[in-house]
């Protein structure tokens, strides 16, 4: 039956059958089932998560049913992780639903081999003392970790796992892969076939530009001691160059040639981004290494050895003004040497997993065509322990927050998201949680901030009164609207995570429902 | 009763939102006014229609019905699709083929006591003008251009300027809209007259760039080349005057198979019937996250507009979560001359002129260009175009004097629907005319009878 691929198809055209299969794979666990928690599951069984398991200790009050779509009336006094985890099962038949009646902190104290079972644990409405718990449960257990929380008009989604590496970052704007700076024997040759000069207009006016660009750079190189233009008198000279080669006003491949011209005057090379990849030191591989860093460490011997300094190419050439014949004939010179480069970064991995005592073929063909394909956009996203970011968060990158505009208001819900925990701990309520010590739990708030900026060391900082003061306003409670946009971003980061596609937050991502100015803070 | 000593809450639906409504605040609208009644007052007065009831229409009511509104309407003329289901969380696979106001609106009715929710399956052009005027905010969860581009011109059209060209309070009908596509969306919020609207601003959205038919018939490069020669050329050519219907699995498969053809003659990988759909279709694609994010951001300034309990988003949401996650907010500027949002376009006429000659002067006009016009004055319709019952009835209008049509006023707004010509496409347009008839002395001014 045909039915989910037809089901899933406006993800699939996204994240493709690895990912979807990916998501069908995992096991998903929710801690706290509240709106924020439950509309994060929402979206993740929609999308055709494996299996979850919903844990929540609390009953079904009136007041959830002014805030969380999965439970109704007749939930009333039930059990909430049951009665979400009946709603999510009824989305979706094809996840596997289970819930455990228990509240988190106290499973988290008790029972920490618990979480290893799953692939990805979101944890929502907990309080710094759990958060910290959990996290080391879930870094030593290698188990992913979100937090999410939604606080009034506020809130926060937070990531922790030692490392997360992804092949297919699918960036939105990336320079194709021509090497026009830095052409291969077989373009050149390629090149050399066509004549820049020819009579016939129409043959003239279907020369692809890459070929116009190969060759006209080459002329240059001649004229100017191998060198290509690099300053901007000599850019604006070769472009004039590719101007007149033209010899009619409508040829849009000289156009294209022109405008592409700067892929001419790119720096050859790797980016420092992957140099630093490559320096990293879990490109020294050894049997623990994952394949990922073994591939990094073939990939580094090829940029040194057969790369000449350059990545594999990628293999894949944008449309451009040609005729079918010489566009298809191009195409395949890039595949080629795509497919060369791969051969050679294949030999090395091969050869490195034999060293570090792995069996050479366990790493698939796909996987190193995949990695080849991508060496230019790979991505390294590590965390830090939510302890040691709170306990030493990066000072210098603090203090700049705090005082910059477009950063300090939610610098500012940073501390007065971590103050209300401390202000909970000491006083058995959320400021602002009772109508009658509106007053005192404002002074109380605001002491309680400035402690903790002097903890972590900004003794002079001050945080806005106003910004207190709406915290009191908001007395802890989670707004449906701000719930579903907090869980919206938690349940996107879990599709990033489990699919090992495109980029996950890195630091704490601050929502600012106030005027939507939200930030993401690496401290 | 009010024992402050013992912390006793009544237990209430609107626990959480209370906070917000029902306690001052420092970072809020200049007309907050906490307390029990503001709450109230929502859920008895506010109004809201959502425009569309696919991934973000389904969201947007769920979210607006949590967050203390409770007279809702949806309008939508599409039905239930199987590909819809990976998203739009209040349909099930037994509802394919449902029109998707009606279970939407069931559904979240079902779930939230107090909420009334009024569908409407049909198109947005077929519900009357005065429709739209009857609710406090229109929320836009749609996926084309050209219905927000109506829905803009509509609520706008109801805006009226006083004499100093500021625009009058009352008139103004607050939009939130939203969109999405993969990882990416927007939310904003358009109030006519004070922020841009979305003509304003429409160079935000570009037309799709088509490609060149030259490129089709002889230079194919492409897998979409290939597909686009087989649906826009071929078809035709082999189907002669039998029009290609994208919902017919057997026209779908046709253009496949040609594609499939084409690029085996030509060496060109890549075709395959997935990329087929999405090429001819212009499938955007969609998932349940996104909606969710921009819904709620739509909903959260909606309860900003209707209570000022926040401040509210100025006046461009951008979001992006392929990359990391980045968030932008960006405030737009009107544009001055916008012929949709401004004080509208002004025509000085002969009183002796009949609503025919006014309809071909309306053609003529190089500023509107517009065609096929009909023609209402105050909620009364002087001539329109269809249906065929209401254009015998207003028939006779057409050799009349407008001026007395109009009632003989001197000076006053005329709505005007019709053709339009943009990028050398007709589209459907609503304009707002200032007539003002020469050699009238009206002790009325314009002003306060556009206001009446
Ligand atoms: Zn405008």
């Amino acid at each position: 039956m045909a039915e989910p691929k037809v089901k899933y198809d406006r993800q699939l055209r996204i994240w493709g059958d690895q990912g979807q299969a990916a998501l069908e794979k995992s096991n998903i666990c929710l801690l706290n089932c509240g709106p924020t928690g439950s509309e994060t599951l929402k979206n993740l069984v929609l999308g055709g998560i494996g299996s979850i398991t919903v844990v929540d200790g609390s009953k079904v009050e009136v007041g959830d049913l002014g805030n969380n779509f999965l439970v109704d009336e007749s939930s009333l006094g039930q059990s909430k992780a049951k009665c979400v985890c009946s709603f999510l099962q009824e989305l979706n038949d094809a996840v596997k639903a289970k819930y455990v009646e228990e509240y988190p902190d106290a499973l988290i104290e008790t029972n920490p081999s618990f979480f290893s079972q799953f692939t990805l644990v979101v944890a929502t409405q907990l309080v710094e003392s759990s958060m910290v718990k959990l996290d080391r449960i879930c870094r030593n257990a290698n188990v992913i970790l979100i937090f999410a929380r939604s606080y009034g008009l506020t809130g926060f989604v937070r990531i922790s796992l030692k490392e997360h590496t992804v092949i297919e970052s699918k960036p939105e704007h990336f320079l194709d892969d021509l090497r026009l700076n830095n052409p291969w024997p077989e373009l050149k040759r390629f090149a050399e076939g066509f004549d820049l000069n020819v009579q016939d207009p129409v043959v003239h006016k279907h020369i692809p530009y890459v070929v116009i660009l190969v060759k006209m750079a080459d002329e240059w190189a001649k004229n100017h001691g191998g060198r290509l233009p690099s300053t901007r008198e000599e850019k604006k000279e070769f472009k004039e160059l590719l101007k007149a080669g033209m010899v009619a006003q409508d040829e849009d491949n000289y156009k294209e040639a022109i405008e592409s011209s700067f892929k001419v005057f790119a720096p050859r090379g790797i980016s420092s981004e992957l140099q630093q990849m490559l320096n990293d030191s879990s490109a020294e591989v050894d049997s623990s290494s994952s394949d990922f860093w073994v591939l990094v460490a073939a990939l580094k011997d090829f940029v040194t050895n057969e790369g000449g300094g350059e990545a594999p190419l990628e293999g894949s050439i944008p449309d451009m003004t040609s005729s079918t014949e010489q566009y298809v004939n191009l195409q395949n010179i890039y595949q080629a040497k795509a497919e060369a480069d791969i051969l050679a970064i294949e030999r090395v991995a091969r050869n490195t997993l034999k060293k570090i005592g792995r069996d050479p073929n366990s790493i698939p063909r796909a996987t190193v065509k995949s990695f080849c394909k991508n060496a230019r956009k790979l991505k390294v996203c590590r965390y830090r322990l939510i302890e040691d970011e709170f306990n030493s968060p990066n000072l210098p990158e603090l203090q700049k927050y705090l005082t910059d505009e477009d950063y300090s208001i939610a610098m500012g819900i940073y501390i007065l998201l971590r103050a209300v925990d401390r202000f909970a701990a000491n006083y058995n309520s959320f400021p602002g949680q009772f109508d009658s010590a509106m007053d005192e739990d404002i002074s109380r708030l605001k002491s309680t901030a400035v402690g903790l900026l002097n903890d972590l060391g900004c003794n002079s900082a001050t945080l806005a009164e106003d910004l207190i003061n709406e915290m009191c306003r908001f007395g802890a409670a989670e707004l449906h609207a701000v719930a579903a946009l907090v869980g919206g971003i938690a349940s996107q980061e879990a599709i990033k995570l489990i699919t090992r596609q495109f980029v996950p937050i890195s630091g704490t991502y601050i929502f600012n429902g106030i005027d939507h100015k939200s930030q993401l803070l690496l401290l | 009763m009010a024992d402050t000593s013992v912390q006793v809450q009544q237990p209430s639906r609107s626990r959480d939102l209370d906070k917000l409504l029902l306690r001052p605040g420092n970072l809020v609208g200049p007309r907050f006014e906490p307390g029990a009644e503001l709450r109230d007052d929502l859920q008895a007065f506010a109004k809201v229609l959502v425009v569309g009831a696919g991934g973000l229409g389904c969201e947007l009511l769920k979210d607006l019905a949590l967050t203390g509104f409770r007279n809702l309407e949806v309008i939508d003329m599409d039905r239930i699709e199987v590909t819809n289901l990976n998203r739009q969380f209040l349909f099930r696979l037994e509802d394919v083929g449902k029109p998707k106001a009606e279970v939407a609106a069931k559904r979240v009715m079902e779930r939230i006591s107090g909420v009334d929710i009024v569908p409407h399956f049909c198109r947005i052009e077929d519900k009357d003008i005065e429709f739209y005027n009857d609710f406090s905010i229109i929320a836009l969860g749609l996926d084309s251009i050209e219905a927000r581009s109506y829905i803009n011109n509509v609520a706008c059209s109801f805006l009226e300027y006083d004499s100093d060209d500021n625009p009058r309070e009352e008139t103004i009908k607050p939009m939130v809209d939203g969109g999405t596509e993969g990882f990416k969306g927007h939310a904003r919020v358009i109030m006519p007259g004070i922020t841009p609207c979305f003509e304003c601003t429409i160079w935000l959205f570009p037309p799709q760039v088509k490609f060149p038919l030259c490129t089709l018939a002889e230079t194919p490069r492409t897998a979409a080349h290939c597909i686009e020669y087989a649906h826009l050329i071929k078809w035709d050519e082999v189907h002669r005057g039998v029009p290609f219907d994208p919902d017919n699995p057997k026209n779908m498969k046709w253009v496949y198979d040609e594609a499939v053809k084409r690029a085996e003659l030509f060496g060109i990988p890549g075709v395959t019937y997935s990329f087929t759909q999405g090429v001819v279709k212009n499938i955007i694609p969609a998932i349940a996250s996104t909606n969710a994010i921009i819904s709620a951001a739509c909903a959260l300034e909606t309860l900003k507009i209707a209570t000022e309990c926040s401040k509210t988003l100025s006046n461009y949401l951008t979001y992006n979560g392929s990359e990391g996650l980045h968030t932008k907010v960006t405030e737009f500027e009107r544009d001055r001359d916008c012929l949709v949002c401004g004080p509208g376009i002004r025509l000085e006429l002969d009183p002796s002129i009949t609503l025919q000659k006014f309809m071909d002067l309306l053609e003529e006009h190089p500023k509107l260009q517009l065609s096929k016009a009909s023609v209402t004055h105050r909620g009364k319709n002087l001539y329109m175009q269809a249906p065929p019952v209401l254009e015998e009835m207003t028939r006779s209008n057409l050799s009349l004097s407008l001026f007395n049509l109009m009632g003989k006023l001197p000076k006053d707004i005329v709505h005007v629907n019709g053709m339009t010509s943009k990028n050398d496409q007709r589209t459907s347009c609503l304009r707002k005319l200032r007539v003002v008839f020469k050699g009238v002395d009206g002790v009325t001014d314009m002003d306060t009878a556009g206001g009446a």
